[in-house]
């Protein structure tokens, strides 16, 4: 809050799903333009956390404050500070009654209120960005799950967002199409985009992460570099998850 | 001659199967009905006394599809607003919208045709009246213009019929409605909300859409539903086809020429919107 670096900043935050405990009482502060990957296994609360971050899940307690302004239920200021917040879902969930550059023009005229003309210039520059501007007139029940996702991503980058949220991202893809998603989150870190990302894609956490948080039971475990997770991990549960899934 | 035919014998064989299975699946009722559609329509055209009803008959035609049409547009209207309300969070909404629905559906139509026409309109008439004459006593007079203006009188049983119709199916499309609204998976609403969309926003542009297209078939059974009930406004003297043709058999004692001539053109009309909702229902799927 007065560290006007940290453009998200987390604070005691809990949230129970009925009696399940989903966040026990997290807290983190990511910095502007950093990239930080949330690993851990299932049922860890690393979407949840995700989740409350824009507020498509409310905390049950605790603080949330996006670029310095506090999360608050008021819905207009929710609104205004999700427009902000770019987020891809783990199923993409692209519009499929819209075409592709269609799903990316919406939000911008809605919310934007940008011109017609303006949000479809945006929006080509968005889908070349992501490398599929030929695919601008399909509907997404004619795109490959890569490039669905890609559209997703072209479509958060639309709004211009200071933040973007990845909720596993690429879990729903083939292995063969899960590069061509990773290239474009790796082009956008690269370009000083804040990022934070439960993602399972550990080379992605090695090459493209300045941070790497590692969560289970609703805790944050451990929160180091992905050297210090990858090669010296503290806690016993952290080796445990690292051993488990790069045994392979 | 005679080798060809040993070539193409299996594939006779098998023509002759599809043509089992197709003589099977052929629509032999629709055929039925074309039939006696042809066989009436030659009746009616060269009879006298079924022409004569026909005649008489179809001066009721306007007034059947005007009230399905207005009430059907209407009831639209409250389905879609008590569609919503049925999912909404907001609980004076959601309870209100389920009170709406419940009473209705729990109640024949007719029963509600008669309650709504000659109780429901009367009693709101006579409310808006005992508003008009308190704000005149209150010594606001143009104010009280607007609701003393109308009386009793002035709502004829047709616009009852229309207000009655509209009313009840309201609670019949939002169901409907509902089942589309909630048909469309969660993801929409939450990527509309991400991208800073309000709910009216995602509501509208994103989740309304796909719901109504979704329920669009059973949206059109409910219009032919509507078509059909549509006779019930007879029993308020409403001149549709009904009343016509009660009319035109009480005073001939042409009871069979009067109502068979008004079940073929109620039958007419229902097959023809059947058959446009199927294929609006097979265009869509294809499109899927």
């Amino acid at each position: 809050m007065t560290n006007s670096d940290n453009i998200i900043v987390v604070q005691d935050l809990f949230k129970y799903f009925g009696e399940v405990k989903a966040l026990d009482g997290v807290s983190l502060e990511v910095g502007r333009g950093k990239v930080v990957v949330i690993v851990g296994p299932s049922g860890s609360g690393k979407s949840t956390l995700l989740r409350c971050i824009n507020h498509l899940e409310k905390p049950t307690q605790g603080d949330i404050w996006i670029d310095g302004e506090k999360l608050t239920h008021n819905i207009k200021t929710i609104n205004a500070i999700r427009a902000e917040i770019g987020m891809v879902f783990q199923l993409f969930n692209l519009f499929p009654h819209l075409t592709a550059i269609e799903n990316v023009t919406l939000a911008q005229t809605v919310v934007r209120n940008r011109s017609k003309e303006e949000a479809e210039h945006i929006a080509m520059e968005k889908l070349k960005r992501v490398g599929i501007p030929e695919k601008a007139a399909v509907y997404p029940s004619n795109l490959s799950g890569g490039q669905q996702q890609r559209v997703a991503i072209a479509r958060a980058l639309a709004m211009g967002p200071k933040i973007m949220l990845f909720d596993e991202p690429t879990s729903a893809l083939d292995p063969e199409m899960i590069k061509e998603v990773l290239d474009v989150m790796l082009d956008l870190a690269s370009e000083g985009m804040t990022m934070v990302c439960v993602t399972h894609e550990m080379g992605f956490a090695r090459s493209a992460a300045d941070e790497v948080i590692f969560m289970d039971f609703g805790k944050i475990v451990e929160h180091t570099t992905p050297e210090g997770l990858f090669n010296n991990p503290q806690e016993d549960r952290t080796k445990l998850f690292l051993s488990q899934i790069l045994q392979h | 001659m005679t080798e060809k035919r040993i070539v193409i014998e299996p594939v006779v064989g098998e023509e002759e199967a599809s043509w089992e299975e197709r003589l099977r699946s052929f629509p032999w009722w629709f055929l039925a009905m074309i039939f006696i559609a042809i066989g009436v329509f030659f009746v009616v055209s060269t009879n006298e006394s079924y022409n004569a009803a026909f005649n008489f008959i179809k001066a009721g035609l306007t007034i059947t599809i005007k009230t399905t049409l207005i009430a059907y547009v209407i009831a639209l209207g409250f389905g879609l607003l008590a569609g919503l309300g049925r999912i909404s969070k907001n609980v004076f909404f959601n309870n209100l919208a389920r009170l709406y629905v419940e009473l209705i559906r729990g109640i024949p139509i007719l029963v509600l045709i008669f309650f709504i026409a000659l109780v429901g309109v009367p009693s709101l008439v006579n409310g808006l009246n005992a508003i008009g004459e308190w704000l005149n006593n209150a010594g606001i007079a143009f104010l009280s213009k607007p609701f003393t203006a109308i009386t009793n009188q002035d709502v004829s049983m047709n616009a009852r019929a229309i207000i009655a119709l509209a009313f009840t199916y309201g609670a019949y499309l939002a169901e409907i409605f509902r089942a589309g609204i909630q048909s469309i998976g969660k993801g929409q609403m939450e990527a509309a909300r991400s991208l800073g969309m309000s709910y009216g926003q995602a509501m509208r542009h994103i989740i309304l859409p796909q719901a109504i297209r979704n329920v669009l078939p059973a949206l059109g059974n409910d219009f032919v539903a509507m078509v059909k009930d549509s006779s019930l406004v007879s029993v308020l003297a409403v001149r549709d086809i009904t009343q016509v043709a009660r009319l035109y058999a009480g005073s001939t004692f042409r009871f069979r020429e009067a109502y068979v001539t008004l079940a073929v053109m109620y039958l007419t009309m229902t097959v023809i919107l059947s058959l446009i909702v199927q294929t609006v229902e097979r265009r869509l799927r294809s499109n899927d």
